[in-house]
């Protein structure tokens, strides 16, 4: 009998079991799928926590629900991977031998990074969205905020799910709108990048939107501390932003596992083959997610389609094939713009996000990089489709691992 | 595009990248430099070097590596390229803008 062990049971590791156990042959290979939390975190719905469109209930849900039948589910800390020796150790030194490892542990945020962010002032004026209860915190914040000056911020690149951050000022925007009090509110988006995203297409639009909805744009901004006591931020060129909220996403980093485990960058993200998966170091290494330091967007969508080539992959890898599923990087992402709008963008290595229809090509009813009620629709949906069909490994109708250029408005 | 940098024709993006690192020498880091009003001194090349030999080792470029590269730290990597560092000096190294933003 083989072992195959996957590491972390969020969304990447939650699908490749789910993928795996169909595909390998039970009298052969053993499934393993290890993760210390319980729980499982609908990560979209962060956004969306903090405004009160959704509930603490639907966006969590026990994570043993979602492992197939058939796989062997561990929840214990994992203490350290040793590659050379292709096993892991878990809390009490309990050793886990593996044939073959998929490692989907993730990144989270990491605020300790920055002088004076996780300090006295964390979640009280000084919040994030990235975690459960920074979420939540931000929420009970919100409710009884009386307005000034609220500032979204960037600490550093890459973050998981590039666009939250804008989404979560345009939603700031119509939260207080809605409460009547948009004009006590002063809005301001900082970042370290020198526009509101990181492809020029889509960051036009989206600089478009920000001027429509009142919201300033501070770029650039590379931060070296937060001076809580004063109530500002303060970048290596001396900029200084006041707030009287800050919202921010911390730095995002690999789990500390990997950086225990010496396998990992600066910023504890396993090197990675772009196109296979496969990690740079070790052939019996596989990843996956978040976890990866590849050059797209790290997102659920993202891992969904590498899910696809990663099954392929790992198939060939047993049978002593050449890894020839190849992932271009594909990331699809719906940016909520508010009042119920959302626009939607698709793109991969090499194609930024452009106009067009989608997700089938001039029909839609999706419009790619445009704002409509239908986008929004399909950001709601998208809350199903995640618990029902993408943590299951499902197939998503009419859309493609590898990104499809049709239906885009692609200039030669 | 083709662009006049010390008196030689460059192939350059059109942000003002080189486009092919083989055409870079000293003299062209210079008049990249002055267009920023920046003066090079040793520790302005070290720091060049750095980013260069990061590159042809592609390994990604970013402030916080900066922070780790033992050449500068970042408050100095500001003084010596005000404005965008990271920016300025990898034009003035000849090679391509870093893609730290996904």
């Amino acid at each position: 009998m083989k072992n195959l062990v996957i590491l972390g049971a969020g969304t990447a590791g939650t699908m490749m079991a789910n993928h795996l156990v169909k595909k390998l042959p039970k009298n052969e290979w053993q499934i393993t799928i290890i993760d210390q939390y319980k729980t499982h975190y609908y990560q979209p719905g962060f956004l969306f926590l903090p405004f009160d469109i959704y509930t603490e209930d639907q966006v969590k849900k026990v994570g043993k629900k979602f492992i197939p039948k058939g796989v062997n589910y561990i929840q214990k800390k994992i203490e350290l991977i040793s590659p050379e020796a292709n096993k892991v150790t878990l809390e009490n030194e309990e050793i886990i031998n593996y044939d073959l490892l998929i490692v989907a542990t993730g990144s989270k945020i990491a605020p300790d990074e920055i002088e004076g962010m996780k300090g006295p002032e964390w979640h009280k004026s000084i919040f994030d969205f990235y975690s459960y209860e920074g979420a939540k915190a931000l929420r009970d914040k919100l409710r009884s905020w009386e307005g000034g000056k609220l500032v979204v911020h960037i600490t550093e690149m890459p973050i998981k799910c590039p666009v939250a951050p804008l989404e979560f000022a345009f939603l700031a925007d119509s939260y207080f709108r809605n409460k009547g009090m948009r004009d006590k509110v002063d809005i301001t988006y900082v970042t370290p990048l020198d526009g509101a995203f990181t492809k020029p297409k889509a960051t036009k639009a989206l600089h478009h939107l920000l001027v429509e909805k009142g919201i300033s744009e501070v770029t650039n901004f590379n931060i070296e501390r937060v001076d809580y006591e004063n109530n500002k931020i303060i970048d290596y060129a001396e900029t200084e932003v006041d707030y009287d909220l800050l919202v921010t996403v911390p730095t995002n980093m690999g789990d500390a596992l990997i950086e225990r485990s010496g396998m990992g960058d600066d910023l504890n993200f396993i090197p990675t083959d772009k196109n296979t998966l496969q990690s740079k170091d070790y052939e019996n290494v596989f990843v996956i997610g978040d976890a990866t330091n590849l050059p797209t967007s790290k997102a659920g969508s993202v891992a969904h389609f590498e899910a696809e080539i990663l099954e392929e992959n790992i198939l060939k890898y047993i049978k002593g094939e050449p890894l020839d599923a190849s992932f271009d990087g594909h990331a699809n992402c719906f940016v909520e713009t508010g009042n119920g709008k959302a626009l939607l963008i698709d793109f991969n290595y090499v194609q930024e996000p452009v106009e067009g229809t989608f997700p089938i090509a001039g029909i839609g009813p999706m419009q790619l990089l445009k704002e409509n009620r239908m986008n929004h629709m399909g950001k709601l949906a998208f809350r199903w489709v995640y618990w029902n069909m993408l943590l299951k490994g499902v197939p998503i109708p009419f859309v493609s691992a590898n990104m499809s250029t049709k239906g885009k408005k692609i200039e030669a | 595009m083709k662009k006049l940098i010390a008196n030689r024709e460059i192939d350059v993006n059109e942000e003002g990248y080189l486009t092919d690192f083989t055409q870079w020498d000293r003299e062209i880091g210079k008049g990249i430099a002055e267009e920023s009003n920046i003066t090079m001194t040793d520790k302005h090349w070290e720091v060049i070097e750095y980013l260069q030999d990061k590159y042809h080792k592609e390994e990604p470029l970013s402030v916080r590596g900066i922070k780790k590269s033992g050449v500068i730290d970042i408050k100095e990597f500001y003084n010596l390229f005000p404005g965008g560092p990271l920016k300025i000096s990898t034009k003035i190294a000849g090679i391509p803008k870093p893609k730290s933003c996904i």
